[in-house]
């Protein structure tokens, strides 16, 4: 089948800015929804504020577009309505772990069944390139020089002196039963791993990588999207790769948490409605 | 009526008014002096097939009803001066997206953490301007446990009716006292269910296009039209748009469908109006001790009568305009610094002659303390 189906194809062109990662994103999440088979009158999607969240008007699934930091309250009372939709909660960086944090965390807590996606360009793209909890103190990665270098943002202009989040850690600790981190660049990756969160029954987080040419990669040196691409390529590595066993400067890819815990409206099902009808 | 007799608490009341009305979906957050509401309602929403879930924070909770909403379930949240400041950004939302729910806030001393446990009437003015922008609200409030049953059977057919957010400003002594309540029979009290769009799949559907009577019919999310919701302006199909002639449009169908419709949502009742020289305006807890008054001055032959506002917003100008146009004075009996008064002032003929008579240490209001005011106006002294 094609993914055009899949799409609201009068609103393209989208307004994503050249070179930005997020239409990759859409693209490999297209891929996987038309894999997975999905009966489309099921598929919503719920998304924040940014730039991220400009996906849900562009896929033709019950799409509501709702509050900064916020999607993930949205959806969690759509879901316990009706457990029987399928719901993609994409958000960026700043959305899921910034203002929306405290939902993030609750959501992991949870298990609720849902496939969150943390569109991660460590930077405010909507608002014009300030930092964001995960833009962290420096670039990071492979190469010496860059792994040391400041990170500069329209609200950082003397670097940034904010540690980040690692968004992979956090959702482990905050009790998601399925976490996975790929990028822009995998986008085959990405495809696999948006189905076998999606097939994953509880919270499921993945976090992609993404560039944003315009506003972190010009601020901080690092190249078009191509240059971008290529840092996401050459400074990630596969979990449980000799690659990534021989260098703690490399960011890991692949599935860290998939485990079994009860699905929060299962559990409403089972337990509470259950002991409601006996009393 | 000849239905089930309980002797419950306010807070109780309104759980069994949104019952009746088929409630379906709670989410909350633990607040005096509204957590009976969630309390009840956990344990009750499971037997009737609802959901209930006690959400991370205030927004949250106001957030979760939308999503419950939009897939079809009647929803509410309940909470008190503290959390409903913190559900505005959500209540914006629903306002902007046209999401029925209910809302309730306990009132409780404010501002800030204020008076937890103690009674106020000062979220008035919140109710009615606190989401950003320029918007309409409709607000209910009661002073009975009857009442507060019926209002919040009121609230979600209003919510149905008029696709919108409704708030139901209760206060602590409302809240917490007991009284005797009469649940009547299903079908004594209409209900309003939610009207569903009739177009058929596959035919377009517009989610944001009124009908000629204005109303909005709905789509449930995982039904057979998909469509888009969103709190950035919008055309009729829910996509995001900033053309001038649809934002001035959808600015004043928020404004209107509410505002136009002031006197039939109008709810109020009246206590020796038709000879009143001087009229009291009162409402909530507030409004059993204006009747305590008028009933005893009135034994005495001194000719006070009572203005009952159920509904506040939109404020029932013509109703107090009415009601008021005989009166040789009016006093506004509320407990806050006049934010029913200020009201009252703009719309009667003769705002000099209207006095505010509060009481702002969490207390409910004394009989002397309204005749208190009522002699210094009257020139009898302090």
């Amino acid at each position: 089948m094609s993914i055009y189906r899949l799409i609201r194809q009068r609103f393209f062109p989208h307004l994503w800015c050249p070179g930005c990662g997020h239409g990759m994103v859409l693209n490999s999440l297209l891929h996987a929804v038309d894999d997975l088979g999905i009966d489309q009158s099921q598929l919503c999607m719920v998304s924040g504020i940014g730039c991220s969240a400009r996906i849900s008007g562009y896929v033709d699934f019950h799409s509501m577009h709702t509050l900064h930091g916020r999607a993930l309250a949205f959806a969690t009372g759509l879901k316990m309505a009706r457990p029987e939709l399928k719901v993609f909660v994409p958000m960026g960086d700043g959305d899921a772990t910034a203002i929306g944090g405290n939902h993030f965390i609750h959501a992991c807590r949870r298990n609720i069944d849902m496939v969150a996606i943390v569109m991660n360009n460590r930077i405010y793209g909507m608002t014009g390139g300030q930092y964001s909890p995960l833009s962290g103190r420096q670039i990071g990665g492979d190469d010496e020089k860059s792994r040391e270098r400041s990170v500069f943002a329209t609200t950082a202009p003397y670097g940034s002196i904010d540690r980040a989040f690692d968004t992979v850690e956090l959702a482990k600790g905050a009790g998601a039963t399925f976490v996975a981190r790929t990028t822009a660049y995998h986008v085959q990756e990405m495809r696999r791993l948006f189905k076998q969160a999606y097939e994953h029954k509880g919270f499921s987080v993945v976090e992609v990588l993404c560039q944003c040419p315009t506003y972190f990669g010009r601020k901080n040196k690092m190249g078009g999207a191509v240059q971008m691409l290529q840092w996401l390529k050459d400074n990630t590595e596969k979990l449980g790769s000799k690659k990534l066993e021989e260098n703690p400067n490399l960011i890991a890819r692949g599935v860290f948490v998939d485990k079994d815990e009860p699905e929060y409206c299962s559990e409403y099902e089972n337990s509470v409605i259950a002991k409601a009808h006996k009393e | 009526m000849s239905g089930k007799i309980c002797f419950v608490q306010g807070n109780e009341a309104c759980v069994r008014g949104a019952l009746y009305a088929g409630v379906r979906f709670f989410a909350g957050y633990p607040i005096t002096p509204s957590t009976e509401i969630a309390e009840h309602l956990a344990d009750q929403l499971p037997r009737v097939g609802g959901k209930f879930v006690q959400m991370e924070d205030e927004l949250a909770s106001m957030c979760a009803i939308c999503g419950a909403s939009l897939a079809g379930f009647k929803s509410m949240t309940a909470t008190s001066g503290p959390g409903f400041s913190l559900k505005q950004e959500a209540l914006g939302y629903a306002i902007m997206a046209e999401i029925p729910c209910v809302v309730v806030n306990v009132q409780r001393g404010g501002p800030s953490t204020g008076l937890p446990t103690e009674c106020s009437q000062g979220d008035v003015m919140q109710a009615r301007w606190g989401a950003h922008g320029d918007h309409s609200i409709i607000a209910l409030t009661a002073s009975s446990i009857q009442d507060a049953f019926e209002v919040t059977v009121q609230a979600f057919n209003l919510a149905e009716t008029y696709r919108t957010p409704v708030v139901l400003l209760f206060d602590e002594v409302l809240g917490h006292m007991r009284e005797r309540l009469e649940i009547p029979e299903a079908g004594v009290l209409p209900v309003v269910e939610r009207l569903k769009t009739d177009v058929r799949a596959g035919v377009n559907y517009h989610p944001y296009l009124p009908r000629e009577d204005g109303r909005l019919p709905m789509s449930d999310f995982g039904g057979v039209h998909r469509f888009n919701v969103t709190g950035l302006h919008h055309d009729i199909w829910g996509f995001p748009t900033s053309n001038d002639e649809q934002v001035v449009k959808l600015n004043y169908h928020l404004f209107d469908k509410i505002e136009s419709h002031a006197n039939e949502l109008a709810r109020w009742k009246e206590y020796y109006l038709e000879d009143a020289e001087h009229v009291l305006i009162s409402y909530g807890s507030s409004a059993r001790t204006a009747r305590a008054l008028v009933e005893d001055r009135r034994a005495k032959g001194d000719r006070l009568g009572l203005l009952e506002l159920q509904t506040l917003w939109p404020f029932p100008a013509q109703l107090v305009q009415d009601k008021t146009a005989n009166a040789k004075s009016i006093y506004v009996v509320e407990m806050n610094m006049g934010q029913v008064a200020s009201q009252v002032k703009a719309v009667v003929a003769n705002p000099d002659r209207v006095f505010l008579v509060n009481r702002m240490d969490g207390h409910l209001m004394t009989p002397s303390d309204i005749s208190q005011v009522m002699r210094v106006v009257e020139g009898r002294g302090f």
